[in-house]
């Protein structure tokens, strides 16, 4: 299966396990900057590893450093290699915005309705430079 | 709508400096938060200080090096360690040395080293109606609601950049009909005796961010002013349990001489009338365990502390020795006050810990402990101590923490709601 996504913030195309979370989450308190381990204990994928996925996120919450943490994770190399979401959160997109104003290779960011997310559980997932999200069969 | 940059602001997002890195990053979220243009800003608060990793020091530095500066009045809101040397901070190396590096940063860019999370309190106030770029929950809820000048929650990175180039996105709180309230939380069945109480505020304010999440209400049924403090203290609260970035109180805050005045329209889209049980309930959500035979600590001064609550402060411990620490938390335009009527060495001497530039829950400074019991009369304190510090929370008014601490066991005055 494959999707035409919208590019929120453009980046380095990349391939991995897909990552879906079913809530949304706080990357500031919820998400360990150096490891990338999702560290709420209330989220129900806690404990999961996001660095290296393909990750989809139905939505965003909490504190205004998020964006902080996902520039810290790029720097440390424990980033997503994709994300997907479904609606864009300027505060957390803007860790990529600056990383990428630092130089750093920055992981893709595309849009995909959270309907769709579902179908790439599990599935290898690829996000093109052109935003285009597909699953190998 | 898309966003359209006159060709001044063009040129500076062409540019290698500073600037140019500024600009970049101002338009690009602009056009995420699908704002049409950016709009001039009269000063900032910068919450971006704090350390979180290396990489925020490195972009302050990229920063400094490129040759930028502030464009208008800059404060600083908390950093990572307490730079006038009134406390020690348990922060290691390497990451103390990196904190400091961004501190220093920071500074060179030309922020004012305010250091405080109430910039209001520290001759921060911008005029009412003008638009600002400010950081920091509490601050921004402050600004908007109390001083009346209008900004949005101004996160890490966005908000240095605004300050570089003066200015900010147009959209939320910077458009008037986005600030006008939607639902009435209705204190008028509480008694006036609650209302009248020091706890009132902060147990409203938890209560208040939770029931309206991150709609715009106005609170009616306050019969008088309840002091800036008791505003500062509601606010924290609000902008901790909710995604409260503004709030009316009808008679009270600036755009609400009254009710009719500052709802969007005819009728509210709900009215929440607040019961003594509602009040309970908050009240008892905010601590996380139940009270023992002892506490650890106290925790006081989030936001931080202003000269009138420090004289409170004093009042109640009237000379006597505590038991356990008292954590005063403030900014150096209190402390400067405390140092100038030798008020600092009384305090520390029965026992206070002040804490000068950051704060409890945002770097390492109490004792690690696997049960301690932390005290406080903060609702921010209250919701961020347990994750933060793992500190299990007794909420309590400040003259109870100060009993508290002068008996190291927990003393609870009844005040009904």
């Amino acid at each position: 299966m494959s999707a035409a996504a919208e590019i929120l913030v453009p980046g380095k195309a990349g391939e991995g396990t897909a990552l879906v979370l079913t809530a949304p989450i706080s990357f500031w308190g919820g998400v360990d900057p150096k490891t990338g381990r999702i560290a709420d204990v209330r989220h129900p994928q806690h404990g999961e590893v996001i660095a290296g996925r393909v990750l989809f996120l139905p939505g965003t919450i909490g504190s205004s450093s998020a964006s902080a943490v996902l520039m810290e994770l790029v720097h440390n190399g424990r980033a997503p290699v994709a994300l997907v979401m479904h609606e864009p959160d300027a505060i957390l997109l803007l860790g990529l915005i600056v990383a990428r104003e630092m130089g750093w290779e920055t992981p893709i960011a595309a849009r995909l309705e959270r309907g769709a997310f579902d179908t790439y559980r599990g599935a290898v997932v690829t996000v093109a430079a052109d935003g285009a999200v597909s699953a190998a069969v | 709508m898309s966003l359209s940059l006159s060709p001044e602001e063009q040129a500076i997002a062409a540019g290698q400096d500073g600037a140019g890195m500024a600009m970049r990053i101002v338009a690009e979220s602009a056009r995420l938060l699908g704002a049409p243009r950016l709009i001039p800003i009269a000063s900032t608060h910068i919450d971006g200080a704090l350390y979180h990793g290396d990489s925020g020091t490195l972009f302050a530095e990229r920063l400094v090096e490129s040759g930028a500066k502030v464009a208008v009045r800059s404060t600083l809101n908390v950093g990572a360690l307490d730079l006038m040397g009134c406390s020690r901070i348990r922060l290691e190396e390497p990451q103390r040395g990196m904190a400091r590096r961004m501190m220093e940063a920071y500074r060179k860019l030309g922020c004012e080293q305010s250091w405080t999370c109430a910039p209001y309190q520290a001759g921060h106030r911008p005029a009412l109606g003008s638009d600002v770029a400010w950081g920091e929950s509490n601050a921004v809820v402050f600004c908007n609601s109390v001083l009346g000048a209008r900004t949005n929650r101004y996160g890490d990175f966005l908000d240095i950049a605004c300050a570089i180039i003066g200015r900010a996105p147009d959209y939320g709180l910077h458009r008037p009909d986005n600030r006008r309230a939607r639902l009435i939380f209705d204190v008028s069945g509480l008694s006036p005796s609650f209302l009248g109480s020091e706890i009132a505020w902060p147990v409203l304010g938890s209560l208040y961010g939770r029931e309206v999440g991150n709609a715009i209400g106005v609170v009616t049924g306050v019969a008088s002013h309840p002091g800036e403090d008791a505003l500062k203290a509601f606010g924290a609260a609000a902008a901790s349990s909710g995604a409260i970035g503004l709030f009316h109180i009808a008679g009270v805050t600036p755009e609400a001489p009254d009710v009719e005045t500052i709802l969007a329209g005819p009728e509210p889209e709900a009215v929440i009338r607040v019961t003594p049980q509602m009040v309970a309930k908050a009240r008892a959500g905010l601590s996380t365990t139940a009270a023992g035979k002892a506490i650890d600590a106290v925790a006081i001064g989030s936001p931080h502390l202003s000269h009138a609550e420090f004289d409170r402060l004093e009042r109640l411990i009237a000379g006597r020795r505590l038991a356990v620490p008292v954590y005063a938390c403030t900014g150096r335009h209190a402390l400067a006050l405390l140092e100038q009527d030798g008020r600092r060495k009384r305090l520390e001497a029965s026992g206070v810990v002040i804490v000068a530039d950051t704060c409890v829950v945002v770097t390492p400074i109490m004792p690690e402990l696997s049960n301690g019991v932390l005290m406080t009369n903060s609702g921010k304190f209250a919701h961020y101590a347990p994750g933060n510090t793992g500190y299990a929370v007794l909420y309590a008014s400040l003259a109870d923490c100060v009993e508290s601490a002068v008996l190291g066991k927990p003393v609870f005055t009844d005040i009904a709601a």
